[in-house]
């Protein structure tokens, strides 16, 4: 697709999104996602032209679609080992992370 | 090799006359599969003795369920409880979910035989099955091409006749586009209609699971099986399934097909559009009738998925952190760090630019033109299609502009990747029912998919048509040079 040239993505902005996106991407990763990002937000800005005055944005495909409750009751549900059977590191039944705060 | 697995009926024969036990077929099935995979590679994993497992329990019930002993292949972003799932992606190395997905509950308690591992897409993003952590996945028509995606496994296993169907995911396209490149059936229902509980979510309100057959009877078969209410997917509709089945065989005269002007469009290969030409005449001759209609914001669609499937991936994937499951840097020094450090090692290429896409679409000042626009111009796309049903009972495209491109032709191109799934986005933004159907082969002897698509709720109105297309012309009984 031809870039028209209409967004101009920088680097620091890259930078900043992949630090929300909690990514830290390298030098050639930074170059790379930012030409395609700029190339991607060109082609979309095509979604400018149609008029959406007084269009209701869809949330939800099916207009029927309500909120679900449900009582506030305990059902049955995961034990602590099943919970826990795939952490990486565990530890007294709790899922065991690297120290907050650096020494 | 011989191709005993050329529909659900047929594979019910061979259980039968070979009158063994569900974990000898398994036996076969799996030494079948070691021989066609080599070239395939459909599976991005195996557990044979999984499968063993599950069919020995199927053995030891004195039930006989519709699908007793049928081999049915698991897309790896639903969950088998205990299998390796994965998503295609290393941020989720040795995760084995605790528990099933709806429709793994029931398709067990219809007594399918389960085949987990079927390669994909990293977390569904793509179009080609080329970006999975464990390599592509092949075309079985030739093997130098891609079989479409991101539920290329699925699909090339049916194509291949490894399995007798399988289950695949479609949040733009997904089950439909490879279907139609591979030469087999694809359904995608109804948002709402089957549950996504234990489906890994992309973009929840896209999302949407689906049967992968080698004709539509048996689409109509595995759909009856996988629908349904279910509490614990609150965007689950509660509304009566019909008997899918009851659908086939039906008379189409007079059936109203709605053909859009817009689909048919410049980029969409010579071959397809003839292919698709002679399909309307196929569909005449069986008395339908075609309608000329409009669905004016087509060329916006693929713009607002961009927007709206990134964003809600980006939201979706941030879980994968190393904190509960998965793979976990070994790097990091604090918590923080291991969080970056972990999504960084675990996401590859792909996953890292649409997280960014979409966190660059939701993030402060971009919120309102970005993600707002599309969800209008969202709506917008649905009232066309809302118009459009008025004057036809279905409508008919190509499912994609193109036949199957070769490995690596792509994949430094995004956006060319993203228009192979513009025939399909709109239904998902619509939350329609579409499904893709063989309507022959191009001048390189590759499959041409046709795509009907209803409206909500409809799926009976697709499964009238496209088995009394597949009926007409035969084109499903088109099989790859391995099953020859």
């Amino acid at each position: 697709m031809e870039n028209t040239g209409k967004n101009i993505i920088t680097k620091e902005t890259v930078e900043y999104v992949a630090r929300l996106s909690r990514l830290s991407l390298d030098e050639s990763e930074t170059d790379r996602f930012r030409g395609q990002l700029e190339g991607i937000l060109d082609y979309i800005e095509q979604l400018k032209e149609v008029d959406t005055e007084g269009t209701l944005p869809t949330t939800h495909v099916l207009p029927s679609m309500k909120n679900v409750f449900r009582e506030d009751k305990l059902t049955p549900s995961l034990s602590n080992d099943d919970a826990l059977a795939n952490a990486p590191s565990k530890k007294d039944g709790f899922f065991k992370v690297p120290r907050v705060i650096k020494d | 090799m011989k191709d005993i697995l050329s529909s659900i009926d047929d594979c019910r024969s061979w259980l039968a006359e070979g009158g063994m036990s569900v974990k000898d077929a398994a036996g076969e099935f799996l030494a079948r599969i070691s021989e066609i995979d080599k070239d395939i590679k459909a599976f991005a994993f195996e557990e044979p003795d999984m499968v063993k497992a599950r069919a020995g329990q199927i053995d030891g019930s004195p039930d006989n369920r519709r699908l007793r002993g049928v081999p049915v292949g698991i897309k790896n972003n639903i969950c088998i409880s205990g299998a390796l799932t994965t998503c295609g992606s290393h941020i989720l190395d040795g995760f084995r979910p605790p528990y099933n997905a709806h429709v793994v509950d029931l398709l067990l308690g219809e007594q399918a035989l389960l085949f987990e591992g079927m390669n994909m897409d990293e977390f569904a993003f793509g179009s080609s099955c080329e970006t999975s952590y464990y390599g592509p996945t092949r075309n079985p028509w030739d093997t130098a091409r891609i079989p479409g995606g991101s539920s290329g496994g699925s699909v090339a296993a049916v194509a291949a006749g490894e399995l007798a169907a399988s289950l695949g995911s479609d949040t733009g396209g997904s089950i439909r586009q490879p279907a139609s490149m591979c030469g087999v059936v694809g359904f995608k229902p109804t948002y709402g209609r089957v549950s996504r509980y234990g489906l890994m979510a992309f973009a929840s309100s896209l999302d949407q699971i689906g049967p992968i057959t080698r004709n539509v009877a048996d689409c109509a078969e595995m759909l009856e099986v996988i629908s349904g209410y279910d509490k614990r997917d609150s965007t689950s509709v509660n509304v009566e399934v019909p008997v899918y089945t009851d659908s086939l065989d039906s008379d189409i005269k007079g059936l109203r097909v709605g053909i859009p002007s817009e689909y048919f469009i410049e980029g969409i290969e010579g071959d397809v559009k003839k292919r698709v030409e002679v399909s309307i005449e196929a569909l005449k001759g069986l008395g339908a009738e075609t309608v000329e209609i409009s669905l004016p914001h087509t060329k916006y669609a693929v713009s607002c998925y961009y927007i709206i499937g990134p964003a809600e991936a980006s939201s979706n994937l941030s879980r994968y952190d190393g904190v509960h499951y998965g793979h976990r840097s070994e790097k990091a020094e604090d918590l923080r760090d291991m969080y970056i450090q972990s999504r960084n090692e675990g996401f590859g290429a792909e996953a890292k630019r649409r997280i960014l896409l979409g966190t660059y679409a939701l993030s402060s000042g971009y919120y309102d033109a970005y993600y707002l626009k599309a969800q209008k111009v969202r709506t917008k796309i649905a009232d066309d299609f809302r118009e459009a049903f008025k004057k036809c009972d279905c409508i008919l495209t190509p499912t994609s502009p193109t036949t199957a491109f070769k490995i690596g032709e792509r994949s430094e191109d995004p956006l060319q990747m993203y228009l192979s799934d513009i025939f399909t986005i709109p239904a998902n933004l619509a939350g329609l029912p579409a499904v893709s159907v063989p309507c022959g082969l191009d001048g390189k002897g590759l499959p041409v998919g046709l795509q009907f698509m209803a409206a909500p709720f409809d799926e009976e109105t697709l499964i009238k048509v496209a088995h009394a297309f597949e009926r007409e012309t035969g084109f499903s009984k088109e099989k790859p040079a391995v099953l020859k």
